[in-house]
C-alpha cells in the first residue's frame, strides 16, 4: 500500500443555498479544492451523497458531477452510508490511491436539503434507519438518539446540562470559524429554553438541516513531495458496521462501531486515543458527541458528559473536538459532512486555522457516522 | 350442544361527559343527563377503530375459549363504521388472530345490530354442522353530528363471540329475528353523519321491535320473563332499555347487569353484545340470559342463553367487562375530542 | 409510506409477531431473516413473540415525519418483551408523566397510520399499560 497524502482542500460556506443547485453546490467546493492542490486533471472521482434521489430527484451522481467538473471521461462512483457517505468517499478515494489504482483522485462529499420541506426532509434522513421496523412506528432521527439519551442519562447520570455544554462548545468554535452555517454563540440556557424536538433533545440539541459540499484532492505522498504541498498524510482508515436498527444493538448507550472502526484505525496508524491533538465527531446531535468520545476511547465509559463540563474537549482543553463548530453550528449536509470534517483536521495540521488553531496539532482523527451508529468511519491524519 | 365457547370485550380509554359537550352547543346539561340517563361515553382513540377493537375483543374471547384459532371456519365483524367502503374488516380481524386462510368472512351491516348477525349466523353455520368454530364480533366507533343529540351517546366499543360444539360457556338455547322496513334511522352514501327521524325512533322503530323479537322468542321458546336471570337488550340510551324491559315484564335488577349505558354511551354494534359479555362477568352455571339487539331499519335479533359450568374455569381468563369501563379513564376536553373523532382535522 | 405490497409482506410480523428462531443457537430474529447474526446458521423455525414486556428506553416525538403529522406528540420506544426480544414500537394510553424505564407494557393491536383520506390504512402493534 502507498502512502496517501490531502494535497487539497475546498469547501464553500454553508448554509440553505437557495440559488445554488446540487451540481452547483459541489462544482464550487471541487473547484476550490482543485485551485488549492493546483491540479486540474485527476483520475478518478468519488461522492459521498446520502439520498439525492429523495432530496432532488436525482442519482447517477457519478455521470453528472464529473460531467460538470469538465473531467468526463474519468471514472467516477458515488458512495453511499447514509451520514458516513463523506467519510466513506474519503475511505474509497484513500483506497483508490493507496491500491496504486490512482495517483490523483477527488473526492468530495454533498447534500442538497432545501429543496423539499421539513416532513420530506425528515422523512428522506429516516431512510438511514429501519424502514419497516424503527420509521414504520413513527421515530424520527431525533428520536433515535433521544432514546440513546434517556439511556445514557438514566445509566450513567448523565445530565441536561451536560449535553447542552456540547452544543455550546461547537457554537463557540463555529463562531470562530466563517464557512460555518451558524456562527454564532449559545448559552447553556438557551439550549435548554429552545423547543422541545423529541424529549429530552431540544432543537439546539440537533444539527441544522444544511446545502453545501466539500472536496479533498489525495495523491500518493511522492507526487506531493513533488508539487511541493505541505505534507498532510492519512495514516488509517478504519470502518465497521452494526445493526441498523438501535433496538438490536447490544448496548444502546455504547457505539460498537465507531469502538470497532476507531480499533482499526489506531492499530493501522500504530496510534491511540491518547496521541491524538485533535478530533472532528459526527455531532449530529448532543448525546452523540458524548457516546462518540467514549468509544473512541477519550474517556471511560459513562464519564463523556463529565469530560465535556470538565473542558477536557473545549477549544483550549487537552483534546480539543469539534473545532470546526461540529455538525451543530457549521452545518450537516448529510453527504459532505465526512469530507468537511478531514478538511478542518487537514487545516489544522498545516496551521492554516486560525482562531481555531491548536497549537502544535500534529496528529487528528476524523470520526463520520451513519443512522443511529450503524456504520463508522475513522480516519487518522499526521503532518507527514 | 352448541353456544358460545369464548367472549371477550374492548373499551377504548378516554371518556367525555356530558357537561363537556353541552357547554360547547349551549345546551343543557342536567336535562339531557336526566332525559338521557346518560353520563359520560367511551371515545376511541386516533389509533382505534372498528377493526382493533375487533380483534382486541376477539383475542379475550380466544382466551377464555382456548382453542387453535387456526380450526376458526368463519369470521365476522358487524359494525356501521367499518374503516373502508371496500375492503373488508373481517379479513385483517381473520390475520390477526391467525384464523387465515382456511376461513370465510365477510363484514355485516345493519345499523346497532350488525354485530348480532355476525353472531347469528357464526353461530347457525357452527349448528349447521358445516364449521367448527365460529366468530361473530359487533364493533362500532359511531360518530354524532355535533350539536345533534345523538352526540352526547354515540361510543365506541367491541365485543366478540366464538361459538362452537364443545366446552361450551353458554348454551344456545334458542334464537329469533324479527325485521321490518323501517327508515328511522340512516346514513346516505358519502354523507359523513346519520340522520333520524327523532320521536318516530322510539315507539314504531326500538320498541316495535324489541318487543316483536321478545315476545316471539319467548313464544317460541314456551317461556316468561321470571324464567330468566338476566336480559339484555339494545342500549341507546339509558332510558329506553329499561322502558322496554317494564313493558315485557322484566324487573329492574335483571337489566342491571348488562346495563352499562350510563357509563359507556351507545356502542352501536357493540351495545347489546357488551351488555351480554358484562351479564357473562357476574353469571353462575345454569343461569338463563336472553339478549334482544336492535338496528335501525329495523330489525332485532334475539337469544336465548344457557349458562354452563365452564363460565366458572373461563371468567377470569381475561379482562371483565366492568374493568375495562373503570380502569385507566382519560376525560377529554371537547376539542380534543373533535380531534380524536376526526371532527376537525389537520390541514395538509 | 409503504406501497401496499411492502405492507402485505410485513403483516405476519405487524399483526402476529411471528419471529424466527434460529435452531442452531437459538437466537430471535425479529423480523425473521436469512442468516443467523449470532452463528450464521440458516435454518429458523417460526415462532410467536412473548406479548409482555418493559421499556428499556423512549421519548416523545414533537417534530413528526410526515404520516405521523396530525399524531403528534406521541411516545416511541424501546420494549424488551418477556423473551429477550427488543422492539421499537409506540406507547400509548398513557400520560406522558406515567412513562419511565422499566415500566411493564404489553402489545396491542393499533392504527398506527392511515394514507390520507383515500390509501390504505396501516396497522401494527403498539405497547399500552400492561
Amino acid at each position: 500500500m502507498r502512502e496517501v497524502a490531502v494535497i487539497g482542500v475546498g469547501m464553500n460556506k454553508w448554509g440553505e443555498l437557495w440559488e445554488k443547485s446540487l451540481r452547483d453546490v459541489f462544482t464550487e467546493a471541487a473547484i476550490l479544492a482543485l485551485d488549492d492542490a493546483g491540479v486540474d486533471k485527476i483520475d478518478s472521482l468519488i461522492v459521498g451523497c446520502m439520498s439525492s434521489g429523495v432530496f432532488v430527484g436525482q442519482e447517477h451522481l457519478s455521470s453528472l458531477l464529473a460531467d460538470y467538473l469538465g473531467q468526463v471521461p474519468v471514472p467516477a462512483a458515488r458512495v453511499e452510508s447514509a451520514c458516513a457517505s463523506g467519510g466513506l468517499a474519503l475511505r474509497t478515494g484513500w483506497i483508490e490511491v493507496a491500491s496504486g489504482l490512482s495517483d490523483v483522485v477527488l473526492v468530495g462529499g454533498v447534500e442538497k436539503m432545501t429543496d423539499v420541506n421539513g416532513h420530506e426532509a425528515t422523512y428522506a434522513l429516516g431512510t438511514a434507519a429501519d424502514q419497516e421496523y424503527e420509521c414504520y412506528h413513527g421515530i424520527t432521527f431525533p428520536g433515535l438518539y433521544a432514546l440513546i439519551a434517556r439511556a445514557h442519562m438514566e445509566k450513567y447520570g448523565t445530565t441536561r446540562e451536560q449535553l447542552a455544554m456540547v452544543a455550546v462548545k461547537n457554537h463557540a468554535n463555529g463562531s470562530l470559524n466563517p464557512l460555518a452555517q451558524y456562527p454564532f454563540k449559545v448559552s447553556v440556557e438557551a439550549v435548554l429554553s429552545s423547543v422541545m424536538v423529541a424529549d429530552p433533545l431540544r432543537i439546539l440539541d440537533c444539527s441544522p438541516i444544511t446545502d453545501g459540499a466539500a472536496a479533498l484532492i489525495l495523491c500518493q505522498v511522492e507526487l506531493a513531495k513533488k508539487l511541493k504541498k505541505p505534507i498532510v498524510k492519512i495514516t488509517a482508515s478504519g470502518m465497521a458496521t452494526d445493526t441498523i436498527a438501535l433496538s438490536a444493538r447490544r448496548e444502546i448507550t455504547w457505539i460498537e462501531s465507531t469502538y470497532q472502526a476507531a480499533k482499526r484505525a489506531y492499530a493501522m496508524a500504530a496510534k491511540k486515543a491518547e496521541d491524538i491533538d485533535v478530533i472532528e465527531v459526527h455531532d449530529c446531535f448532543t448525546i452523540a458527541e458524548i457516546c462518540v468520545m467514549e468509544a473512541l476511547g477519550l474517556v471511560e465509559k459513562g464519564k463523556g458528559g463529565k469530560a465535556v463540563e470538565d473542558g477536557l474537549t473545549s477549544l483550549r482543553g487537552k483534546i480539543p473536538v469539534n473545532t470546526s463548530g461540529g455538525l451543530k453550528a457549521k452545518g450537516h449536509p448529510v453527504g459532505a459532512t465526512g469530507v468537511a470534517q478531514a478538511i478542518e483536521i487537514v487545516k489544522q495540521l498545516r496551521e492554516e486555522a486560525g482562531p481555531r488553531q491548536v497549537k502544535g496539532a500534529k496528529v487528528g482523527l476524523t470520526q463520520n457516522m451513519g443512522g443511529s451508529g450503524g456504520s463508522s468511519i475513522v480516519h487518522i491524519f499526521e503532518r507527514g | 350442544m352448541e353456544g358460545i365457547i369464548g367472549y371477550g370485550a374492548s373499551i377504548p380509554r378516554n371518556r367525555i361527559k356530558v357537561e363537556e359537550i353541552a357547554k360547547v352547543w349551549g345546551a343543557d346539561a342536567p336535562s339531557y343527563r336526566k332525559g338521557l340517563m346518560v353520563e359520560e361515553k367511551s371515545v376511541p382513540s386516533p389509533d382505534q377503530d372498528t377493526i382493533t377493537m375487533s380483534v382486541e375483543a376477539s383475542k379475550n374471547a380466544l382466551k377464555r375459549a382456548g382453542i387453535d384459532p387456526s380450526e376458526i371456519g368463519a369470521v365476522y365483524i358487524g359494525s356501521e363504521s367499518h374503516p373502508y367502503a371496500v375492503k373488508p374488516s373481517g379479513t385483517v380481524l381473520a390475520e390477526a388472530i391467525g384464523a387465515t386462510p382456511e376461513v370465510h368472512t365477510a363484514d355485516f351491516e345493519f345499523a346497532c345490530k350488525a354485530g348480532t348477525e355476525g353472531m347469528f349466523v357464526a353461530f347457525g353455520l357452527v349448528k349447521a354442522g358445516l364449521i367448527k368454530y365460529g366468530l361473530g364480533v359487533g364493533a362500532d366507533t359511531s360518530q354524532g353530528a355535533p350539536g345533534d343529540a345523538l352526540e352526547y351517546t354515540a361510543a365506541a366499543g367491541a365485543a366478540a363471540y366464538l361459538f362452537g360444539r364443545e366446552k361450551v360457556v353458554a348454551e344456545v338455547l334458542e334464537t329469533y329475528s324479527y325485521t321490518t322496513d323501517t327508515p328511522d334511522f340512516w346514513r346516505r352514501e358519502y354523507q359523513y353523519y346519520p340522520q333520524h327521524g327523532g320521536r318516530f325512533t322510539g315507539d314504531p322503530a326500538y320498541f316495535k321491535h324489541i318487543t316483536g323479537a321478545a315476545k316471539g322468542i319467548l313464544g317460541k321458546a314456551g317461556m316468561k320473563p321470571a324464567d330468566f336471570q338476566y336480559v339484555i337488550f339494545h342500549q341507546p340510551n339509558g332510558k329506553f332499555p329499561l322502558r322496554v324491559g317494564e313493558i315485557l315484564g322484566f324487573a329492574k335488577k335483571q337489566i342491571e347487569p348488562g346495563w352499562l349505558v350510563n357509563k359507556l354511551g351507545n356502542t352501536y354494534s357493540g351495545s347489546s353484545p357488551l351488555g351480554l359479555t358484562a351479564t357473562l362477568d357476574i353469571s353462575k352455571p345454569g343461569d338463563i340470559v336472553l339478549i334482544v339487539s336492535y338496528g335501525s331499519g329495523a330489525g332485532s335479533d334475539a337469544f336465548i342463553l344457557k349458562v354452563t359450568d365452564r363460565i366458572n374455569e373461563v371468567r377470569d381468563l381475561a379482562p371483565k367487562t366492568r374493568e375495562l369501563l373503570d380502569k385507566n379513564r382519560n376525560y377529554l376536553e371537547y376539542g380534543m375530542y373533535a380531534k380524536f373523532r376526526h371532527k376537525i382535522r389537520m390541514a395538509e | 409510506m409503504p406501497t401496499p405490497s411492502r405492507y402485505w409482506r410485513e403483516i405476519p410480523q405487524r399483526y402476529r409477531l411471528e419471529a424466527g428462531k434460529c435452531k442452531n443457537c437459538g437466537f430471535i430474529a425479529f423480523p425473521p431473516r436469512l442468516v443467523c447474526p449470532r452463528c450464521q446458521s440458516r435454518v429458523f423455525e417460526t415462532i410467536v413473540l412473548a406479548d409482555v414486556g418493559k421499556i428499556v428506553t423512549y421519548t416523545i416525538i414533537r417534530v413528526p415525519p410526515k404520516p405521523f403529522s396530525d399524531q403528534a406528540p406521541y411516545a416511541v420506544g424501546i420494549i424488551e418483551l418477556d423473551d429477550g426480544v427488543r422492539l421499537t414500537g409506540q406507547i400509548v394510553d398513557f400520560a406522558f408523566e406515567e412513562l419511565k424505564v422499566g415500566q411493564r407494557v404489553k402489545i396491542e393491536f393499533r392504527k398506527v397510520y392511515e394514507e390520507g383520506e383515500a390509501g390504505v390504512i396501516y396497522y401494527g402493534y403498539k405497547f399500552v399499560p400492561a
